[in-house]
């Protein structure tokens, strides 16, 4: 009799636990998944702009010579970028990864900035061309940049929320890091307009 | 078995807890900077065109679509602020999904005109055929100077049978549905449409006799089939039938098809939950990842 109702009460346990467990593993196993999709995603955008480095450097190198240190500057942060191995789940691999495509950035705009001084190149019908495909990738990095921050989020989310949180901690899954905002120092500070001797506001 | 029943309490509480957890995660929504215009193939907000040549770019994609199957809409607004038109365009493509789900057809083409800002939003399937060079050599040499001399048609019009040739060029799979189900969807709405028609017809009868009941059908008939369906052909052949169905309506045993075409488009609103299917604005679940390019005039 007593063996009876405690089996009875291990197969309500069992009920109770089945639904639970399977639902929430279930959808943290999806969302696990769409993270690395959204990832390969990023990577391969930001591969897609590594490739377009070399030939932009040539273009520019044929008018402007001079600007060594400009052109090597970029060189040398594509190589440092293309070097990294990240693993999208450690924190510090991402943040050095992070780090090393924002340099790619920062100097690939200073060489479009300098680009400015040569006429010639500027109608050169290449580096239009050029600067079409960077813009258009840069775009493309920025939406794969999101998907993967809005994946990343969903989750995090889960797996912090009740009762998904349970099933997250008898798998081991852990929250993801996520990419942040690229010169947060920069934004912090309110923007200064000074129209010369315009009374403040 | 006091431990028993503090059990059941405890799995008792985790079960309303769950309950609970479900009804809060619904409510939680972002604030949209910007409403997105209502699908259609041609929009103009800024009143930049007028209804003629609307209907003249809406034919041509309509005519696109059926032959190829790929999806391409025009959106004229006034501006796409607080935005980039880059950020407006992925989130109204992600919105939208202009193309066939898996082939990824699709394409838009976004002018913002108090920004003097344009933006083609491509397909992920369309890239290879209109890549952002692409793209931005037919802003070159067909939107931005026929903007710059105020022919907003002309340029549009012009870089749509550019993009159209482009599109043309790709082997894209053939528009099998359109030949089987999605005509069979465009029957159907278009049978819910006369019903809708006739019926309404016969009401007015009532009070305007059987040539003015005849009349609104048609009118009516036509107007909604161009709406919902979109193309003149079909939406002028709903008209006449409708027309004539209406002029003839009681006088047979016509009441019963009425009765049942009425049925049928009544089911057809049941399921279809708006829009009616295939032909018309789909929106069959293209992805974008942010292809094409912009620029300004």
């Amino acid at each position: 009799m007593f063996a009876v109702s405690r089996m009875i009460f291990r197969l309500c346990m069992l009920l109770l636990l089945a639904p639970l467990a399977g639902c929430g593993y279930n959808q943290i196993q999806s969302l696990d998944e769409q993270t690395k999709a959204n990832w390969s995603e990023v990577l391969n955008q930001y591969q897609r702009r590594a490739d377009l480095i070399p030939n932009l450097v040539n273009t520019v190198k044929g008018y402007a010579q001079q600007e060594q240190a400009v052109l090597i500057g970029v060189t040398e942060a594509r190589a440092k970028a293309t070097s990294i191995t990240v693993k999208p789940d450690d924190e510090a691999s991402l943040r050095s990864f992070q780090r090393a495509q924002g340099e790619v950035s920062s100097a690939l705009s200073r060489l479009l900035v300098v680009s400015e001084n040569y006429p010639q190149l500027k109608s050169d019908q290449n580096f239009r061309d050029l600067q079409v495909q960077l813009e258009g990738t840069e775009n493309r990095i920025t939406v794969a940049r999101n998907r993967y921050i809005q994946s990343v989020q969903e989750y995090n989310t889960t797996i912090r929320q009740f009762p998904t949180n349970l099933t997250a901690m008898m798998f081991h899954a852990s929250i993801k890091p996520n990419f942040t905002v690229e010169n947060e120092a920069v934004l912090e500070k309110p923007p200064v307009v000074d129209f010369g001797a315009a009374p403040a506001k | 078995m006091r431990g028993f029943f503090a059990r059941i309490l405890v799995a008792g509480f985790l079960g309303m807890m769950v309950i609970g957890s479900v009804v809060a995660g619904g409510a939680e929504d972002r604030l949209a900077p910007r409403a997105l215009p209502v699908i259609a193939r041609v929009v103009d907000e800024a009143g930049l065109l007028t209804p003629s040549q609307v209907a003249a770019l809406n034919d041509k994609l309509a005519a696109l679509e059926m032959r190829k199957g790929s999806q391409v809409a025009v959106v004229i607004l006034r501006t796409t602020e607080p935005e980039a038109i880059e950020q407006f365009g992925i989130r109204l493509a992600d919105s939208w999904k202009r193309g066939r789900k898996g082939i990824d057809d699709g394409a838009l083409l976004i002018i913002a005109t108090e920004d003097h800002r344009y933006r083609w939003e491509v397909g992920r399937g369309l890239e290879g055929a209109i890549t952002d060079l692409g793209s931005a050599r037919i802003s070159d040499e067909y939107l931005r100077p026929a903007f710059r001399e105020k022919d907003y048609y002309g340029g549009i019009d012009r870089a749509l049978d550019k993009l159209i040739g482009l599109i043309d060029g790709e082997p894209l799979p053939p528009p099998p549905e359109s030949s089987s189900r999605d005509s069979m969807d465009a029957i159907h709405g278009l049978l819910g449409v006369l019903a809708f028609a006739v019926f309404a017809g016969i009401f007015v009868r009532t009070f305007l006799g059987r040539l003015g009941g005849a009349v609104t059908g048609a009118v009516l008939a036509g107007v909604i089939a161009q709406m919902t369906i979109g193309l003149w052909g079909l939406s002028i052949a709903a008209a006449v039938l409708s027309f004539v169905l209406t002029l003839l309506a009681g006088i047979g045993g016509l009441w019963g098809f009425v009765g049942g075409s009425v049925g049928c488009g009544a089911y057809r609103g049941g399921t279809g939950g708006g829009g009616f299917g295939g032909g018309g604005f789909g929106g069959g679940g293209g992805g974008f990842s942010g292809g094409g390019s912009s620029g300004s005039w």
